[in-house]
Formats: structure tokens, C-alpha cells, sequence
């Protein structure tokens, strides 16, 4: 069993740490472990070890939008989570929303942007419209980029050229997102063919403006509330739009989808994580341990899912 | 942030941000028969404990060492620590209590901050130029202050070749800052790991030297520099009183330092002289030095500054105010060069626009490929700024 964590995305350290967290299961469940720190001899290393399975236990680009996943097709070797197509789109906030928005999931309105429409074509000058059609404050956020890295919150006219200056720094196209005011719930979804929602997980930063990076990986920072505190036909609805998003990505083996629950008790779909946190912060382990699973036992449902393909 | 940071430890990155000495021109034949010497005269009391405040004979040498700068000492007023580092630890937390007043530079040392953090110090900055710390404007910092009702309990100060800022106390305010001292009663902590770290032009008077035993001044230092970071052996200098109270707080971090590396520094000084070994060091940070100055030169746009240090291992480099030093790092880290961001070496948030490079630890050729990357993103993100300005009559 290989273990691939790491690797050269901003997301490194949190990777080590999912990473480490899934090869001590992994041993617990009796299994031969290889970890493997994706860097430029991984492919060699792969084919050394020649594995059964590979667990990629890597965020963000490289290990999360489908590039190891093409590596491992190439040299045959089955592995956890979505194949190359669904983490691609996971991985890109505005191919994910268009496919979400098709499926009949609400998502925030939003317009997203290459750096070459500011610096070529004079984007900037549209921003005036934008602002007037989603409002303030805006959300800017890079299109590929998790864990809130880069994403910043505009909340006047004056504020959105910084905000895009940010998320520029992660990635070179930007999203600016009308701003969803509301709790920050995930769901997390195991399974292939016949996905199952685990329990809604609610994320209640202490003291900040939104669950951003430290919140997410600081423990002590965010309080966790699994099962979330909320009525029925509202977990339920959460439920079946986080299984309609993973069938429409087209994922396997493991995910979580994030939303915002408004004043209005609707809710609104953010984003899918192909390769969830494993972390011992992350939310996937929070709603598995509300449904009675241990962390082995969703480490063992996700390999058990593990294949080549698409 | 912390992961920008830890990103950029990866091999593949180019690293202006430690401040790594250079141990490769440590030489090898020296380190064997220092290490046999040790091994065959010295083996049962190298693996021992040692007293607290360091090898009687070692802290003989120190005091050589710091007459060579100038700064006459007396052997009981030298304590060896586990680096410099520990000797800040212990003076900050020899003097103050949470919500004390510090006064630092500003930038001050980056590493000095975990320290002020956990004794809870209010750090109080005073701004630098070219000349090091205004001293004038501390006399007014601590008027200020005094009709606050804060109790300021120490400065605390690089004079020589500043850690991040690269410049060094001119005599005047040397001599100011020591008046001010007596004047006021205000304990002057002296950090000086770089004093020996010259490339051009005359030594200056240590604080330490100018206070004449008045006991105002606290010197620390480090072999960090001078021998090698590895072998973390530092020490203070402080009259008695201090001493016994810093030799306690010792005593409950460590009892000692390590025996083993306080004994192959003192086995190395015996045999061989340290100016030698500074003087190869020197020569090689010299060129890595004019390689980084000329690249910043060539790759940086006009409106940005930087200090040319005469000495030490790093460069402040100050960008367009525009630029936020957070983004240019995420972006520079993904073209794989990294620096320390400036709001590192402060606590009040300032410094966004500024970074620390560091020319020590790299050769030449990296160098400039680490600034020509470097130069790129600026490049990138100024002409995006440009772009996202409001533009007249659009």
C-alpha cells in the first residue's frame, strides 16, 4: 500500500499531515505501508515499490486535480478517490459551479477572470458592473486553490482591486463571488456508484470574519458541531445536494462538498474537495466519528473503492 | 503563512529567507583533530555535565574574543548559553513581566519575537535609517511612554549589521544611546552576532565598551558566526546581579550547554585562530553580497529600496507600497524563491511591504537567479496593479 502525500502545493504541510494520519490507519489495519513524499523521483519510487494500491492523501494542485491520478493510470496502479476527469473539475471552482448549477444545485452567483483579462484587455474596467449585479461585500477567491488560501473578502468598492491582487498570488484566474452571509456547513460523501452522505458538520470560526486557513487547521480556533445543530428537512436537503454535486463531478471513494446556510434557510454549495482533510482538525473525520465510524473504518471504505478509470 | 514558510525549506526552492551561515568552508582536517583531541584527552568531561554558566577556559577565550572587538570583560560576568538565542531568552525573561514594556528596532530580529511573545512583552518599535536606530527618536519613545505610566524595562538592539535591516549604529548614536541609558536607568540589551561579519570599514565601539562597567549594557553574542551555527554555543556578558538571575533561568531550560560542543569550540580555539576561519567567511558573504546588490539592481523596479550593508548576512528590501509582501511571497514561493516576509520582525503588524533576503547561504549564481525570479513576480504584480488602478477618463 503507498501512501502519496506531500508534494509542492501550497497545501503541503496539510497533506503531511492527512498523510501521516491515513498510513497509521492504514497500518492499524494491517496493511504494508510505503509513504511516498511526491517530489520528482515518485514515479520511480512507485515503480519500485510496485504497490497494490496507492492512497493519494495529497490537496491542492498536483495531487488533488488529476495529475497524480493520470501518473498512477500510466503505470496501472489503482487508487482512493476520484479519477482524473472529477478531481480536474473539482479542483477548478468555476468548471465545478457550471457543472453544480446544471445539476440543479444553488451556487452564489459569480464571474471569474485569467490575469491576462486585467492586464490585456481591460477587465478592470468592468469591475464597477460586477460589483452593481452581485453586490458587496464581494468574495474573491483564486479558481484553483483550497484551504481559503488567497481567498479575501472586499467590502467596499475601494477593497476589490487588493482582493484580486491576493488571489492572483495563488493561481491566474480569479473568481469574485457574490458573498453568501450564513453558517459554514460541510457534508461529507463516501462511496462509488451508490454515494451515502455521512452527517452535516457545522464550522464555527471563533472571532474571525470566515473559516479561513489558520481557522481550518489551528486546533482550538473553530468549534465543530457534528451532527449540526439544525432541523430535519434542512440536513436532508444538505444531504441531497452534496450526493447530487458528487454525482455530477463524478467522484469516488471519498469528498466533501461546502455550503452556506443563509438567514433564509437556503442553502448554497461553494465548493467540492475531491481529496478531503484528514487532518486530526478536518471536518471528514468530525462526521464520520457523528455516524459512528472510526477513522480506520472510513480509510478502509475509501480503499475498498479504490480503482483505475474515470 | 507558516506553511509559505515551511514550503520554502523544499530542495527545489531557492531560499533567501534562512539565515544560514556558510559551514562548508569549515575544514575538514581541523574538525578531525579537534574531534581526536576531544576524544582522546577530553572524553569522560566532554560527555559530562558542565557548570552552568560554561567552561571556566572557554569563557577565558570569550573574553579574548570580545577584546578583539574592542570590549574589555571580565571572566565572571561571562555566561555560555545554548546559542545566542538562549542568551535573549534568558534576558528577556531575566527582566520582564507580562505587559513590560520592550523597546526594539524596527524590523527587529525575527527569532527575537518568539521570546517577546512568551513573556508577553509590549514591543514597542523605533524606526531605523541608514545610521541604525534613531536615538532620538527613543528619547521621545520613552517620554511618551513615561506619561503613559508603562514601565519600559529594556532596549533591545543589533548595533552591528542589524538582523533584518543591514545596517549598523553609527558611534554618535552609540554614544547617545549609552547616555540615554544612564540618564534614564533603561537596561540596553546588545546583541552582536554579526560584529565580526565585516566586509568594509572601521569597527565601532561596542555598547558594551561604551557604558565603561556602568552595568546599563547586556552583551550577547554567539559562536554561531564566527565558528558555526551547529555547535550552538553563545553567551552573555552582564554584571552579577544579572548573571545569577539569568544563570537560574538556565538552569531550568537546560542545567548546561552541551559539554561536547562547548569543549570542541574551546579545543578549536586552542588550536587554531578564529580570525582565520572569519576572514575565509568573510571574503566569500563579500562576493555573495555584491552578487545579491547587483541583482537587485538589475531585477527590481525603481521604486523600490534596499540596504547595502557593509557587513552581516542580510539585505532589507522594501517594495511599492501597493504591494502587499504576503501576496509577492505565495506568488514567489510558486516560482520557487522564497524570502522572510517583513511583518515577521515586527509585533505591531508593520512591515507588509518589506522582506528580508538573505546572502549567505546561497552562491553566486543562485543568487541571481533567486532575485531574477524574485524581480519577475514584482515585475507581474506591479503591471497587474497597474491594470486593476482606476484609470482616468475610463
Amino acid at each position: 500500500m503507498a501512501v502519496l502525500k506531500g508534494g509542492r502545493s501550497l497545501e503541503r504541510e496539510i497533506s503531511l499531515r492527512s498523510g501521516a494520519n491515513v498510513e497509521a490507519a492504514l497500518r492499524r489495519l494491517g496493511h504494508d505501508v510505503v509513504p511516498i513524499d511526491a517530489d520528482q523521483h515518485m514515479v520511480r519510487r512507485l515503480r519500485e515499490a510496485a504497490p497494490d494500491v496507492a492512497f493519494v492523501a495529497m490537496h491542492g494542485r498536483g495531487g488533488e486535480d488529476g495529475t497524480v491520478q493520470e501518473l498512477l493510470e500510466i503505470l496501472e496502479i489503482p487508487y482512493t478517490g476520484s479519477g482524473v476527469l472529477a478531481g480536474m473539475r473539482a479542483m477548478d471552482k468555476v468548471a465545478a459551479k457550471a457543472d453544480f448549477a446544471a445539476a440543479g444545485v444553488p451556487t452564489p452567483a459569480g464571474y471569474a477572470f485569467s490575469q491576462e483579462a486585467f492586464r490585456e484587455l481591460g477587465a478592470a474596467d468592468a469591475l464597477a458592473e460586477i460589483q452593481r449585479r452581485l453586490g458587496l461585500p464581494l468574495v474573491v477567491k483564486p479558481v484553483r486553490q483550497g484551504s481559503a488560501l488567497g481567498i479575501r473578502l472586499a467590502r467596499e468598492p475601494g477593497e476589490i482591486p487588493a482582493a484580486l491582487m491576493a488571489a492572483l498570488a495563488y493561481d491566474d484566474r480569479v473568481l469574485l463571488e457574490r458573498c453568501v452571509a450564513g453558517r459554514e456547513l460541510a457534508v461529507s460523501v463516501l462511496g462509488g456508484d451508490d454515494p451515502w452522505a455521512l452527517p452535516v458538520v457545522e464550522a464555527i470560526p471563533r472571532g474571525r470574519e470566515f473559516y479561513d486557513f489558520e481557522a481550518r487547521y489551528t486546533p482550538g480556533l473553530t468549534d465543530f458541531v457534528a451532527p449540526a445543530d439544525l432541523p430535519d428537512h434542512v440536513s436532508q436537503e444538505a444531504a441531497r445536494l452534496a450526493l447530487a454535486c458528487y454525482r455530477a463531478l463524478g467522484c469516488r471513494g471519498f469528498g466533501r462538498v461546502d455550503m452556506l446556510l443563509d438567514a433564509e434557510e437556503s442553502l448554497w454549495v461553494l465548493e467540492l474537495n475531491a481529496i478531503p482533510g484528514m487532518t486530526d482538525t478536518s471536518l471528514l473525520p468530525k462526521a464520520a466519528e457523528a455516524a459512528g465510524l472510526g477513522f480506520d473504518d472510513v480509510v478502509a471504505r475509501v480503499l475498498a473503492d479504490a480503482a483505475l478509470g474515470p | 503563512m507558516r506553511d509559505l514558510m515551511a514550503l520554502s525549506e523544499q530542495p527545489e526552492i531557492i531560499s533567501l529567507a534562512g539565515g544560514f551561515p556558510n559551514t562548508e568552508s569549515f575544514q575538514r582536517e581541523v574538525f578531525d583533530e579537534v574531534q581526536e583531541v576531544i576524544g582522546r584527552a577530553h572524553l569522560a568531561a566532554a560527555l559530562q555535565y558542565g557548570p552552568t554558566e560554561g567552561l571556566f577556559e572557554l569563557r577565558e577565550r570569550i573574553v579574548e574574543i570580545m577584546a578583539a572587538e574592542g570590549a574589555r570583560a571580565r571572566v565572571e560576568d561571562v555566561m555560555v548559553t545554548s546559542g545566542g538565542q538562549q542568551a535573549i531568552d534568558l534576558s528577556i525573561r531575566t527582566f520582564v513581566n507580562p505587559g513590560d514594556v520592550v523597546i526594539a528596532e524596527g524590523p527587529t530580529y525575527p527569532g527575537a519575537v518568539p521570546s517577546f511573545t512568551t513573556y508577553e512583552a509590549r514591543v514597542v518599535h523605533v524606526p531605523m535609517d541608514d545610521d541604525g536606530l534613531r536615538v532620538d527618536l527613543v528619547d521621545e519613545t520613552l517620554d511618551r511612554l513615561a506619561a503613559e505610566g508603562a514601565r519600559v524595562k529594556l532596549l533591545y538592539t543589533i548595533p552591528n549589521f542589524q538582523n533584518p535591516a543591514g545596517v549598523s549604529m553609527s558611534l554618535e548614536r552609540r554614544e547617545r544611546l549609552v547616555q540615554l541609558a544612564h540618564e534614564r536607568e533603561l537596561i540596553v540589551v546588545e546583541d552582536n552576532p554579526y560584529g565580526q561579519i565585516r566586509f568594509e570599514g572601521d569597527p565601532l565601539p561596542t555598547l558594551y565598551e561604551l557604558d565603561d562597567g556602568a552595568g546599563w549594557v547586556i552583551y550577547l553574542s554567539t559562536f554561531s558566526k564566527i565558528l558555526a551555527p551547529g555547535v550552538r554555543v553563545g553567551w552573555a556578558c552582564a554584571p552579577g546581579a544579572v548573571l545569577r538571575k539569568m544563570n537560574l533561568g538556565k538552569q531550568g531550560q537546560d542545567l548546561c550547554s552541551s559539554t561536547l560542543t562547548q569543549r570542541f569550540v574551546l579545543e578549536y580555539l586552542r588550536r587554531h585562530d578564529w580570525r582565520d576561519h572569519v576572514g575565509r567567511l568573510n571574503e566569500i558573504y563579500r562576493r555573495r553580497r555584491d552578487a545579491m546588490l547587483r541583482a537587485l539592481e538589475e531585477e527590481l523596479p525603481a521604486e523600490a529600496t534596499w540596504t547595502r550593508p557593509r557587513g552581516g548576512l542580510f539585505v532589507w528590501a522594501t517594495l511599492p507600497s501597493y504591494l502587499d509582501i504576503e501576496d509577492v511571497l505565495a506568488a514567489a514561493v510558486q516560482r520557487e524563491v522564497a524570502f522572510v516576509p517583513g511583518h515577521a520582525a515586527f509585533l505591531d503588524g508593520r512591515g507588509r511591504h518589506s522582506m528580508r533576503l538573505n546572502y549567505s547561504s546561497v552562491p553566486e549564481a543562485t543568487i541571481s537567479e533567486g532575485v531574477r525570479r524574485l524581480g519577475q513576480v514584482v515585475a507581474e504584480m506591479t503591471e497587474l496593479h497597474r491594470a486593476l488602478s482606476p484609470r482616468s477618463g475610463a
